[in-house]
């Protein structure tokens, strides 16, 4: 992963692995184990986890972009103070513009906005990517990346909120005389909305995607 | 210049956080107008939810037909003190935080005069809905504390002052899907029948562990997973009815 000295075209191989790479055999979430946290967070139900997966793409994307356009400036004694400067910024900036144009749904997600500055996968791709690329593979592996961590949220998110609530993006999906409240046999998994069972649910992602690229696995 | 010295560093960092702080003053002055907008709408929705003259959701312009809706229903708003007297002044931009912390004082306090004092400045906001069929309730604010934040709501009350017509309940920060329930129609919704007065005693609601006979005029169930999140709307409950008992009392029929 260095920097690539002669001119390439805007969506070489090379260009579209960085963006295709973090969305399997190199996910954030599932083989980096990058973002844990956050995905335990917003994953109860599917729209904040839709919602907070654009606001992240966004982030690794910007904040990956910037920090290249830097990083030939940027002195090396407070690099990460730099790195930290940039993200901050951006989520504030996203944080901002959801309140004023998607108010419902910032409500919702609340501090885990906020708490994008911490989510790992953005120090990391900038730390391991961005400060030696060029800003257009940093953008697409920015993004490629962003969309990696957010395709497992919408995963998880989909699970918990089906046997958790019943329901998926608000709709009830489960038929409602199934429930036994109702006279039926079913009733929703309470276990699922708590916090535990999206760790759970990551892990069975984790052994499902090694049990078919076998050189995920480690000797 | 040499990327490693001191002043370039400093220069650096100081060039970066001015840069860094006009992009965000600039965003922040130029998304407040719509920014405060929502929160005013989202009071006003607030308040007509408490009454169940929530949304349609196929109303494309929603803003517009929130703002209808409040001036059509809403026909009087006025602020009641801890005597229950009536006050002059705007009872929609009262900032219920500082009410509650004056509700706070006067019960931890035990020195009579300041109490009488404190009770005399509450700011209680008081909302009178008229429904379809000149009906009146009455619809009160409640604010309070939960497990990671502050918790608020709207109760609305029957006209005999003691039965509840609607609730809702809203918060800034509880767990998703455990605390933050209480934002669900599922929950607020147990809270329509209930009385507040036991005879004449102010007993508020319980959020009861485990669940209550559906009989019980005073109690709801709590939420599982959300122990602290559901005292944290009891507490609420019994402190901000606390503060309009006065105004509960000469009015109760």
């Amino acid at each position: 992963m260095t920097g690539q000295k002669e001119k390439e075209p805007l969506f070489s191989t090379k260009i579209l692995r960085l963006f295709t790479d973090p969305i399997s055999k190199g996910n954030p979430i599932t083989v980096l184990v990058l973002g844990i946290c956050s995905s335990l967070a917003v994953t109860a139900k599917m729209e904040p986890a839709i919602v907070m997966a654009i606001s992240v793409i966004v982030v690794t994307g910007f904040s990956s972009f910037i920090i290249s356009l830097l990083r030939n400036t940027i002195p090396n004694r407070i690099r990460i103070i730099v790195q930290l400067v940039v993200i901050a910024a951006l989520v504030i900036l996203v944080d901002q513009v959801l309140r004023a144009y998607a108010y419902d749904v910032s409500k919702q997600l609340s501090v885990f906005v906020g708490l994008i500055i911490t989510n790992c996968i953005i120090m990391g791709r900038i730390e391991a990517f961005a400060l030696g690329n060029k800003p257009w593979p940093s953008l697409v592996d920015g993004v490629g990346n962003g969309i990696g961590y957010g395709l497992i949220l919408i995963v998880v998110a989909f699970f918990r909120e089906l046997l958790g609530s019943g329901t998926v993006f608000g709709h009830q999906v489960i038929p409602e005389n199934w429930y036994i409240a109702n006279g039926g046999f079913y009733e929703n998994n309470g276990l699922m909305i708590l916090p535990p069972m999206a760790l759970i649910l990551v892990g069975v992602i984790i052994w499902i995607q090694r049990s078919f690229n076998k050189q995920l696995i480690e000797k | 210049m040499n990327r490693n010295s001191n002043t370039y560093t400093f220069l650096y960092a100081a060039g970066l956080v001015v840069v860094v702080a006009s992009a965000l003053a600039i965003a922040s002055i130029g998304l407040k107008e719509p920014q405060e907008k929502n929160i005013a709408i989202e009071k006003k929705l607030n308040i007509l939810s408490t009454v169940g003259k929530g949304i349609a959701s196929n109303e494309t312009d929603k803003n517009t037909y929130i703002e209808a809706q409040y001036d059509k229903y809403i026909v009087e708003s006025f602020i009641v003190d801890g005597n229950g007297e009536r006050k002059e002044g705007d009872a929609f931009h009262i900032n219920m935080k500082e009410e509650y912390d004056k509700i706070k004082a006067i019960k931890q306090t035990l020195d009579e005069e300041k109490r009488v004092a404190l009770r005399k400045s509450l700011d209680l906001p008081v909302f009178i809905y008229k429904d379809d069929d000149a009906r009146l309730k009455c619809i009160i604010p409640v604010y309070g504390a939960g497990l990671w934040g502050p918790l608020w709501g709207y109760l609305a009350l029957n006209d005999d002052f003691n039965t509840v017509y609607g609730a809702i309940f809203d918060h800034k920060g509880e767990t998703p899907g455990l605390g933050a329930e209480i934002a669900t129609q599922a929950f607020a919704g147990q809270f329509v029948g209930k009385q507040i007065f036991e005879g004449h005693t102010l007993t508020a609601i319980k959020i009861v562990k485990g669940g209550v006979p559906k009989t019980d005029l005073h109690g709801v169930d709590a939420i599982s997973g959300g122990t602290i999140t559901s005292r944290g709307v009891e507490e609420m409950l019994q402190d901000c009815l606390n503060g309009y008992n006065a105004f509960f009392a000469k009015n109760k029929k």
